[in-house]
């Protein structure tokens, strides 16, 4: 039976993976940037989300829409100020940015909120339901989390599938210049892509924070690191990847945390990035992209 | 007298530079001039800015971004306290184990960086910087678990426990999990750090301005066009690196022989460390190694010298990121850059026709 809980603990886990890593996949996927400044985006909102119930004392799904509309306006503010204007530069000039967006955002929050852990209290107030006489608990927060990675993952797709702004981040994403031709509005689009990336950070962050009730100013950038590989993973710029591969991703840390070491665990998550880089460098579902000269 | 060409002279003004340093230092501390606070970081300093310099081989000649060079100076600390500590008694004299230390230090990191650049090296741009930061974190993590003991039966390894290790009685734990290994002997010295600055400038140096050099740095410009002409791009990535790697393993060596304990924690030898130095790196000007010298030891001293601005030093660090590849690539900064020198090209000119 424990094998079973350290399952769903993994799966609960990953589910918070795949939802940060739908947003490195979709940025990645339009802006060929790696947002290394993702995983920040989550620890904000989660001190939003804190402040909100624990100091001013506002409903839980009050608190939870302002800290997704926090997110939003902070998303599309460092895709205006920071990445726009290197839209043309190499990328590593990107990379150095994002990472020094992400150094802005923890020192921020370390000047306003110290570096003492707070205590988050957990948003979800359901029961845990009790399997197998007891043996088996799952908690509320396990059932929420993967019911919420289903919903949005569900919501996503239809949403790129059917609407127009969907319609027109696939073409961003397949070739920017000609989409611009065709009439779409690029530096739109992939604002729009920021926004839904950084609400659902947002979302990620307030499941990630009940179900591990400890906040710092750096609780965002190992999930960030890891959501990334989880993206990777599950081959970038595919959302169905992302969500398996933050599954996979999740199960592996918990049980490796379980059964090998719980020091290590961190170290067999990477060792499995590097693994998954050198035997499929696209990722499981991820695309063979031929470079041109 | 020859004639100098203009790369020796800028090469013999850094060594210059380093050479005066050293001396006013010494200067200063032998008339009593130096307060014990700064005394305490000339080692550190000399340590910043050999890191600098080897990861601007990686970022700035390679043209490929390294979040992992933190691991790789941990690797050589770690190498080189494991020899000291055993060899503390059977090499009585400092100098000679200490440069029996930094050659191990030194080659373990290579190895590492040969060993982590064979899978790392296929793969371009952002997966590089990302697998160089596991590759990172890994080794902390391993470093962080290992605990290791010497006794008559030779090494014991475990990853449970001290005790888990069963020693013989006569038996010394070398690595002791995450507390690290305590007892180094400390056998560097501010000296032996500025001789191994110039070491690492001269092999950096010699390396950039020479054919193995250019053909490092034509990958970096167009690597198609690098190919095409017979560059072997493997080869020469593998090169850059594995040097990168181990002279960042030659200043582990030298801040493991700084400190009497070393253990390997997220705020020395984690993330946090490898973007330290890339933020010297980027500061002194990528691509320019006495740029990133003067980068790592003015952005070591500063902080210490201006104690009131510490609780922001990381941020401002986040703020010149930015800021930086901003002025440096965004179109607007550029056209800005080239209207104001073209005016001031003119204004010359008119000159010169008056």
């Amino acid at each position: 039976m424990s094998f079973v809980s350290y399952l769903l603990n993994g799966i609960s886990l990953g589910s918070v993976y795949a939802i940060i890593a739908l947003g490195y996949t979709m940025v990645y996927g339009i802006a060929k940037m790696l947002n290394f400044a993702h995983g920040d985006v989550i620890m904000i909102g989660s001190y939003v989300v804190f402040v909100a119930v624990n100091r001013t004392g506002l409903p839980v799904p009050v608190s939870i829409l302002l800290s997704a509309a926090v997110c939003t306006i902070l998303g599309v503010v460092i895709e205006r100020v920071a990445y726009k204007p290197l839209r043309h530069a190499s990328k590593l000039a990107v990379l150095i940015t994002a990472i020094g967006v992400s150094y802005f955002l923890q020192n921020v929050a370390l000047l306003i909120f110290g570096a003492d852990t707070k205590a988050f209290s957990s948003v979800v107030s359901m029961k845990p339901i009790q399997l197998a006489d007891g043996q088996l608990n799952i908690s509320g927060e396990t059932i929420v989390t993967v019911a919420a990675c289903i919903v949005i993952m569900v919501c996503l797709m239809a949403f790129i599938k059917y609407s127009k702004a969907g319609h027109a981040m696939l073409a961003v994403s397949e070739d920017g210049g000609a989409a611009q031709l065709m009439g779409i509005n690029v530096n739109g689009t992939i604002a729009l892509t920021f926004a839904i990336g950084s609400a659902l950070a947002a979302v990620a962050g307030v499941l990630l924070c009940s179900t591990y009730p400890s906040l710092t100013p750096y609780t965002g950038a190992m999930p960030g690191i890891k959501a990334f590989v989880a993206a990777v993973f599950g081959g970038i710029g595919s959302i169905p990847g992302a969500f398996i591969g933050g599954i996979l991703l999740g199960v592996i840390e918990i049980l490796g945390k379980a059964y090998i070491s719980s020091q290590l665990a961190d170290a067999i998550v990477f060792s499995v990035l590097i693994i998954v880089l050198v035997v499929k460098p696209t990722g499981l579902l991820g695309k063979q992209i031929q470079e041109k000269v | 007298m020859k004639k100098l060409s203009k790369t020796t002279k800028s090469s013999l003004v850094t060594y210059g530079i380093v050479a005066a340093a050293y001396l006013f230092c010494e200067v200063l501390m032998r008339t009593g001039h130096m307060s014990s606070l700064l005394k305490g970081i000339l080692v550190p300093v000399c340590i910043y800015a050999i890191l600098a310099v080897s990861l601007n081989l990686t970022v700035g000649i390679l043209g490929e971004l390294s979040l992992g060079h933190a691991g790789f100076m941990c690797v050589g600390a770690f190498a080189s306290a494991i020899f000291s500590k055993c060899m503390a008694e059977a090499i009585p004299v400092p100098l000679v184990r200490f440069i029996l230390a930094l050659l191990i230090g030194v080659a373990c990191a290579g190895l590492c960086g040969v060993l982590i650049g064979i899978p790392v090296l296929r793969l371009r741009g952002d997966y590089l910087a990302i697998v160089t930061l596991a590759f990172g974190e890994i080794i902390k993590n391993l470093i962080n678990a290992v605990y290791l003991g010497l006794d008559s039966n030779g090494f014991h390894i475990s990853m449970k426990d001290a005790l888990s290790l069963n020693m013989e009685e006569d038996g010394q734990i070398i690595i002791k999990g995450a507390q690290g290994i305590t007892g180094t002997p400390s056998d560097s010295n501010f000296t032996i750090g500025v001789i191994l600055v110039l070491l690492t400038l001269v092999i950096v140096i010699h390396l950039v301005h020479s054919r193995t050099g250019r053909a490092i740095m034509s990958i970096r410009d167009n690597r198609i066009a690098a190919e095409s002409i017979g560059i072997n791009i493997t080869k020469y990535k593998m090169l850059a690196f594995s040097i990168s790697a181990s002279l960042a393993g030659a200043a582990g060596v030298l801040y493991a022989h700084n400190l009497a304990t070393l253990t390997a924690s997220s705020k020395n030898f984690g993330y946090n460390m490898s973007i330290m130095i890339l933020v010297f790196v980027v500061l002194g000007g990528i691509g320019s190694i006495r740029g990133s010298m003067i980068a790592a030891v003015v952005l070591t001293l500063l902080p210490e010298l201006l104690r009131f601005l510490n609780e922001y030093r990381m941020l401002i660090y986040a703020v010149v990121l930015i800021v930086t590849m901003i002025l440096t690539w965004s179109p607007g900064a550029i056209e800005l850059r080239e209207r104001y020198s073209l005016a001031k090209l003119f204004h010359k000119k008119e000159k010169e026709v008056q």
